[in-house]
């Protein structure tokens, strides 16, 4: 059963349709990832999930009931925010406490919940203060604590790591994601335009462009079975290699073709029939790329080293186009030097160079 | 040791320019104080020492007789109970004009600017629209209404007035201060089960603070100086300070008392000058949000 779906939801903004019948359905204990460039309709989805945007047509289900005409606090949710969102003249514990009130929770039972989530956040010494008196990592603490008091069976994240600083958002990724598995069977759906986010935190990550879901899938499929261009651009970094070419039929099967290098497509999983001839771009993750004597295309010359500590990536042109390669750390070169590299044909993704989609 | 090398804060020098800016400040400043000192001194000198024609001049002999006078025993046509019967109509006016328009703009900014009701951006350009219009052009339909509602010529009508006419900029100020807070606060709220009422007051208006500050400001001068709606719809009862002010420097009987004019004038504008003088930083801010975001 899925805790959470969404079914032909369109979203308008007096005149501009933000959506357009879209559908996603999440399953309960599920992390989901919804990730894309700003603009792309992901906050409006997670916000009208969550009963703040009203939908002109369809219809949300959370746990097994239509919660479309439902009021956000009906709907047995609980969301984090970007700016934390944190009432500024309550302290920690009224922050925490206010859902609770406001449902004319008993007093006990209050302070039991706020008691067990300041505990699991490491937040308990910090329930007197005011927010301004604590840090950006804090008060997102808080503002998850506030939603952890609502023993909600959904969870919605609305970019909550986006104001913190490198550091801090890497422990409190590993934080929330340590949550989830904590509390089980709760449902997150979270919005980030970080890949890195993404990738580390989700069960399925949902990539959206221009208010349309892209592609859904496991980190894993996201990754290396990118369902077209643009997902294949969008996630990785640094950027996946983009070479324009065409399909040729030769005596052997078919190969790639780009200028006078060639690449032999025989293990090439096909999911859409290719036709001889066809315009077709191919991508190679740039640590797919080897530079080795024995290579099959020579006539690089390296362009821009980049050393980044765990890998180094060269920027590597022949003259028509430049690809990065990503080796490891060690391996030093030398700009102006030339290279021969090697491709597996296993390891790439191939593109229709008219729509896009992945062949 | 010879030229100085240059290090720490650069050196400033007096120029020609800088002088003039001075001067010119200066000069200003005279000016506007001018009239005040003129009226403090005339206030604290007896008659005959005004009718010397020395404006400028200090008081010889100080006295605070046309202080008290005007407080207390000054005529305001047939009746001498000096300005202070004013005073206080003033005060019952201002406190409850004060407060229910600010109560009432406070509500209708933060409904306009978090819950965007339908047509919201219209009722707001109405709203707005109606503060352009001069208020002569409402005094007889509105004097006809209150008539009618019987209600004419009361404590209430006056306030209801004010209430009315400060609503525009009212609102005004508090939408933009409202629009200017990060509506993901509301948000949160919203989740947390609050509803209109108790987001209002247990959320936004907790941080409302400077604004209500600069609020209070503008409605405690605005309502303590007006004069033509005191004067049409208060009733002879409940006739404000500034009118009775009026009466007291236009009844000429014999001799004319510049120096009881001039105290009752100080008098009367005492509240706002206090105003002015206790929170220039926050006035000026108040000015500020109502001019900068539209």
């Amino acid at each position: 059963m899925s805790t959470v779906s969404v079914r032909d939801v369109t979203v308008a903004f007096e005149a501009v349709q933000v959506f357009d019948g879209l559908s996603l359905d999440i399953q309960e204990g599920e992390f989901i990832v919804l990730l894309g460039p700003s603009g792309c309709g992901k906050s409006t989805l997670l916000n009208a999930i969550a009963g703040l945007l009203d939908v002109a047509e369809g219809q949300i289900w959370i746990n097994g009931k239509n919660v479309t005409w439902e009021e956000p606090k009906d709907r047995g949710i609980a969301m984090v925010f970007q700016s934390y969102a944190l009432y500024p003249r309550m302290n920690v514990r009224e922050n925490m406490s206010f859902g609770l009130k406001m449902a004319k929770t008993p007093k006990p039972e209050i302070e039991k919940r706020v008691a067990k989530a300041a505990e699991l956040l490491q937040i308990t010494p910090l329930l007197d203060r005011r927010p301004d008196q604590l840090s950006g990592g804090q008060r997102q603490r808080v503002a998850i604590g506030r939603a952890l008091v609502r023993d909600a069976a959904v969870f919605l994240f609305d970019e909550p790591l986006s104001n913190l600083d490198a550091k801090l958002r890497n422990e409190l990724r590993v934080e929330i994601k340590r949550l989830h598995a904590r509390l089980g069977k709760t449902t997150m759906v979270y919005v980030t335009h970080d890949q890195i986010e993404a990738m580390t935190l989700a069960d399925r990550i949902v990539v959206m462009k221009e208010q349309k879901i892209q592609q859904i899938g496991s980190p894993d499929e996201i990754y290396h079975r990118p369902a077209n261009l643009f997902v294949a651009g969008f996630v990785g970094s640094p950027q996946m290699n983009f070479i324009k070419g065409r399909f040729e039929n030769t005596g052997e099967g078919l190969s790639f073709l780009a200028g006078d290098r060639r690449l032999s497509l025989s293990g090439y999983p096909f999911i859409m029939a290719p036709s001889s001839g066809q315009e077709v771009v191919l991508g190679v993750r740039p640590e797919h790329l080897e530079i080795s004597a024995t290579g099959i295309w020579p006539g690089f010359t390296v362009d821009i080293v980049e050393p980044m500590g765990a890998d180094t990536v060269i920027w590597c042109s022949d003259g028509e186009g430049s690809v990065q390669v990503r080796t490891s750390g060690s391996r030093r070169a030398t700009p102006g030097e030339s290279m021969t590299l090697h491709v597996d044909p296993t390891q790439v993704s191939l593109f229709a160079a008219d729509s896009g989609e992945r062949l | 040791m010879s030229a100085a090398v240059p290090q720490g804060r650069r050196p400033r020098h007096l120029t020609i320019g800088r002088i003039g800016i001075y001067a010119f400040l200066v000069t200003a400043a005279l000016f506007f104080m001018l009239p005040l000192w003129i009226m403090v001194v005339t206030s604290l000198k007896p008659m005959e020492e005004i009718r010397l024609g020395n404006i400028l001049a200090l008081p010889a002999a100080m006295t605070f007789e046309a202080w008290t006078k005007a407080w207390s025993s000054a005529c305001t046509g047939l009746e001498c109970n000096g300005i202070s019967v004013g005073f206080w109509n003033s005060v019952r006016i201002l406190i409850p004009s004060v407060i229910l328009s600010i109560m009432a703009g406070a509500i209708n900014g933060y409904a306009l600017s978090f819950w965007r009701v339908k047509g919201a951006n219209v009722m707001f350009g109405v709203l707005l629209l109606g503060a352009f219009i001069p208020y002569q052009v409402f005094l007889y339909p509105l004097v006809r209404i209150f008539s009618l509602t019987g209600i004419y010529n009361s404590l209430t009508c006056i306030v209801l007035v004010h209430v009315i006419f400060g609503l525009p900029t009212m609102t005004l100020l508090f939408r933009n201060y409202y629009a200017g807070l990060p509506i993901e606060l509301f948000k949160a709220a919203r989740i947390d089960g609050g509803g209109f009422w108790s987001i209002f007051f247990r959320v936004i208006l907790p941080m409302s603070t400077p604004i209500l500050v600069v609020a209070t400001i503008l409605q405690v001068t605005g309502i303590w100086n007006d004069f033509i709606f005191g004067l049409t719809f208060a009733g002879r009862e409940n006739l404000p300070m500034t009118v009775q002010l009026n009466n007291i420097v236009n009844s000429t009987q014999g001799e004319r008392a510049y120096n009881v004019d001039m105290a009752a004038t100080m008098l009367a504008a005492l509240v706002p000058l206090v105003v002015y003088f206790v929170s220039g930083r926050w006035f000026v801010r108040g000015i500020a949000a109502g001019a900068v975001k539209g």
